[in-house]
């Protein structure tokens, strides 16, 4: 599986109150939590994101720190971003993501390089990240097996699934 | 190899003799809790897995308390999930407005989390059960779906951070200002994907409350779980609160640790977290002259009764500053009423501070109490995010309930003993 897109570039500890403010979680449809996706510091990224398709977002460290709310990586996804490329992630966006079936890749160099509007693909099979506007090349940390077969499954409720009707 | 305290909780639940830090493992749960946000979003996974039952209904807690007593429609529509949910599967623990509570404050209160437990909620601040010695950790609305049907979670075994605290706090410093301080220290990254576990002879000197606000911070750290020895404060809660049976661990004695920090908290001084992460710390006599428009004291962090107490100490026979709204929350219904009978309300509303019902409310920018743009607010909350209490150009100052008292007096951050 690959994703390619232009890069959306964001700076460290960008928390889950930024990507969807809590004034907007009183509702849990996604095409509306896409509408006030990242608002707070970025006002145009709805239209940036839906403008470009298929566009990759590239930030610090601690990405997705603070809530536990899933809202946030489902306003991400339906927005129209492809991947997110971190140097790391907080830890519930990082399962939450996975188990929407959101892609990240966690890699400190691609983050720090990458530039806004570059041209970026992603392996989510080897994990290696091309800027394809520089020609570099970053080794990226793939999911472990375990997290490979959720995704696989669609999400981890795909995965419970599939387990119940081994089981049955 | 020795396990850690957290190590040995998650080798227990997944029927394991040892785990390892990096292990992926699969933990059976002892209770799964979600709110009015992220429950409707696992309802909805629930029922895609296309199971009729929950896994056990006395082990899922369900509380509405970030936009109730429901603010709006849309609220009103979420928390309507919630509670016929609960009545189509039988969920013993769903609790409505008027018994409700801030969920963190409620579930140890109603004795729900006992020693050795294996917690998740769709919350973050799942982690204040770690003031009692149990792991609980924040996960999303889709774990929550599956911790519903299948009574599992998935966990990575975490590595973890030792503080072990030495010596007393002095007047006027609580929990807030020990794990503000300990945040400043090493980041909000610091113990990312770790355990923070709490030991030495200090935590003796923290009362639970202190304690369930360190663990309830746990996770502005980036931890998956803050955790404290269980001692004799910690056995009388639990006897005071639940009839459950439960587990006492304790770490190895050559259980690896990634880092080692010795704290003293005799040596702490009232502290304060700048906007815009919970790392900006400084004490309060580093501050400089910063104006307040309103003080918040409540939520998962500070809204229990010895918070009120502390808070009735500063505020009793002052006035509320002119330009300060200042508004007091409870955490719990019990809360509530243990200050009421306590007179604390008298003190408060003397002072011209507002009394609330038991709620999220402004913590997370939801209701009752949202800053306008430029405002600054003062509040015992746990996090100063960007627009977190209202208008993205506004500001949150985290302290402990002393400092927000007395700031709510002066009208500006200060401590109480520089009240007059
Ligand atoms: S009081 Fe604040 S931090 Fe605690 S559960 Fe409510 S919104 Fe979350």
């Amino acid at each position: 599986m690959k994703a390619t897109g232009k890069a959306l570039k964001y700076g460290n500890n960008v928390d889950t109150d930024v990507i969807i403010p809590a004034r907007y979680l009183n509702t849990s449809d996604p095409s509306e939590l896409a509408k006030h996706c990242m608002e707070d510091i970025d006002k145009d990224f709805a239209s940036k994101a839906a403008k470009n398709k298929n566009t990759v977002m590239v930030a610090g460290s601690n990405f997705g720190c603070g809530s536990s709310r899933e809202h946030a990586p489902i306003a991400i996804k339906a927005s129209g971003i492809s991947c997110i490329i971190a140097a790391t992630f907080a830890r519930i966006f990082y399962r939450n993501a996975i188990n929407i079936g959101l892609p990240i890749m966690e890699c400190p160099d691609a983050a720090r390089d990458i530039k806004e509007n570059d041209e970026v693909e992603v392996d989510f099979d080897t994990g290696v990240i091309s800027n394809l506007t520089t020609g570099n090349k970053y080794d990226g940390v793939p999911f472990p097996g375990f997290m490979q077969e959720i995704i696989a499954s669609e999400g981890l409720i795909g995965f419970i699934r599939k387990q119940a009707s081994k089981r049955l | 190899m020795g396990m850690t305290m957290t190590q040995k909780i998650l080798a227990g639940h997944a029927g394991k003799k040892e785990v390892k830090a990096g292990e992926l493992i699969m933990s059976s749960l002892d209770m799964v809790l979600g709110n009015d946000i992220t429950a409707p979003v696992a309802i909805r996974e629930f029922a895609r897995i296309g199971m009729d039952e929950v896994f056990d209904k006395a082990k899922i807690a369900l509380v509405p308390d970030h936009f109730t007593p429901n603010k709006d429609i849309k609220s009103a529509e979420q928390v309507k999930i919630l509670r016929e949910f609960a009545r189509e599967k039988g969920i013993i623990n769903y609790f409505e407005v008027g018994q409700m509570g801030i969920e963190h404050a409620l579930l140890p209160e109603k004795g729900l989390v006992v020693p050795g437990d294996a917690v998740i909620g769709a919350d973050s601040h799942t982690c204040t059960y770690g003031a009692l010695g149990a792991f609980s950790t924040g996960v999303g609305s889709t774990d929550m779906a599956a911790g519903m049907a299948t009574g599992k979670a998935w966990f990575k075994v975490p590595e973890a951070i030792k503080f072990v605290l030495k010596g007393k706090p002095g007047k006027w410093i609580g929990g807030k200002d020990i794990i503000l301080h300990i945040i400043g220290m090493i980041g909000v990254d610091g113990a990312l994907y770790k355990s923070m576990e709490f030991v030495g002879e200090g935590v003796h000197a923290l009362s639970m409350d202190d304690r369930f606000c360190m663990a309830n911070m746990a996770i502005e750290a980036g931890a998956k779980n803050g955790i404290f020895i269980v001692d004799e404060k910690t056995e009388q809660y639990v006897h005071e609160h639940s009839d459950r049976d439960y587990v006492v661990y304790e770490a190895d004695s050559d259980a690896v640790y990634s880092e080692e920090h010795v704290i003293d908290i005799s040596k702490i001084e009232p502290t304060v977290a700048f906007p815009h992460l919970p790392e900006n710390t400084r004490t309060v006599g580093e501050a400089g002259e910063v104006k307040i428009d309103q003080v918040v004291i409540g939520s998962c962090t500070n809204g229990r009764i010895e918070d009120l107490r502390i808070a009735a100490e500063v505020l009793k026979g002052r006035k509320v500053y002119t330009d300060v709204r200042c508004i007091i929350i409870p955490a719990t219904q019990k809360i509530w009423k243990q200050a009421m009978n306590e007179g604390l309300f008298d003190i408060f509303i003397d002072a011209g501070a507002a009394v609330s019902t038991p709620t999220c409310g402004p913590c997370l920018g939801g209701h009752m109490g949202i800053l306008a743009k430029g405002e600054r607010a003062v509040a015992t909350t746990n996090r100063n995010f960007v627009g977190r209490m209202g208008h993205p150009e506004s500001e949150v100052y985290l302290t402990g309930p002393a400092v927000a008292a007395a700031s709510a007096v002066a009208g500006r951050i200060t401590t109480p003993d520089d009240l007059d």
